[in-house]
């Protein structure tokens, strides 16, 4: 069976994403799709990397799938990040959660977004029009003033 | 030997991706003060997680030879 949980290096779709989920048990597909922001408090982006250790991330990604199931044991997850070069709106992450209704479809899609800010190794590089940064803790608990992580932060 | 992978800004400052050192039976934070003190990343290492074969561990946790030592630094996904 093809992977329900992957990095790749090549541009994500959420349909292909979903397809992986849909099964005639479910009455509720949520998906949630994070995409490369041009503008971060003011501060404009031209484009973002991402790296990660591969290996592992895909097994945190299935992690994040065993503990929705664990939560709703009906539930089905797919999840795939993008690594590499991405321009301004191309997507970076897509997930895909089907479940009998809809409420757990809703809470399992946020939970997964946000399992992947704490524990999937992924990094993303910021390239401003005057400089670089690999950005930190993203789980939007800390703010940053300069709209990046100073050095305290990192 | 042990396989030290290191990833984002950690490898930026180090200049590698990777590291093998003679660290069989030495526990994390050994690894730390003995291999990892001469680059200028006390701060990136103190916030960093790290993992063993791909399993997320602590500073105590002792490694065997052929491990596989990774530093995460904080992450940034999604």
């Amino acid at each position: 069976m093809e992977k329900h949980f992957w990095i790749t290096t090549s541009p994500l779709d959420v349909q292909s994403c979903m397809d992986k989920v849909v099964r005639r048990e479910a009455g509720a597909i949520c998906t949630f799709t994070g995409i490369a922001r041009e503008f971060t408090q003011g501060k404009k982006t031209l484009y973002l990397e991402y790296d990660a250790y591969i290996p592992m991330a895909e097994k945190q990604l299935a992690r994040i799938g065993h503990e929705i199931q664990e939560m709703y044991p009906d539930a089905e997850v797919a999840i795939g990040h993008r690594i590499g070069k991405l321009d301004i709106s191309e997507i970076a992450v897509v997930i895909a959660v089907s479940t009998p209704h809809r409420k757990a479809a809703f809470h399992a899609c946020e939970y997964a977004i946000e399992r992947i800010k704490e524990i999937v190794p992924i990094w993303k590089k910021e390239n401003w029009e005057d400089g670089t940064e690999w950005i930190g803790d993203q789980r939007e608990t800390t703010s940053y003033p300069e709209g990046k992580p100073m050095k305290g932060d990192m | 030997m042990v396989q030290l992978l290191f990833f984002a800004q950690l490898q930026e400052k180090i200049g590698q991706k990777q590291l093998e050192v003679e660290a069989n039976g030495k526990t994390v934070k050994e690894i730390k003060d003995v291999f990892l003190a001469k680059y200028d990343i006390a701060s990136l290492l103190e916030d960093a997680m790290v993992a063993i074969n791909e399993e997320y561990a602590t500073e105590t946790d002792i490694v065997q030879s052929g491990d596989v030592v990774a530093f995460i630094p904080p992450v940034s996904g999604g």
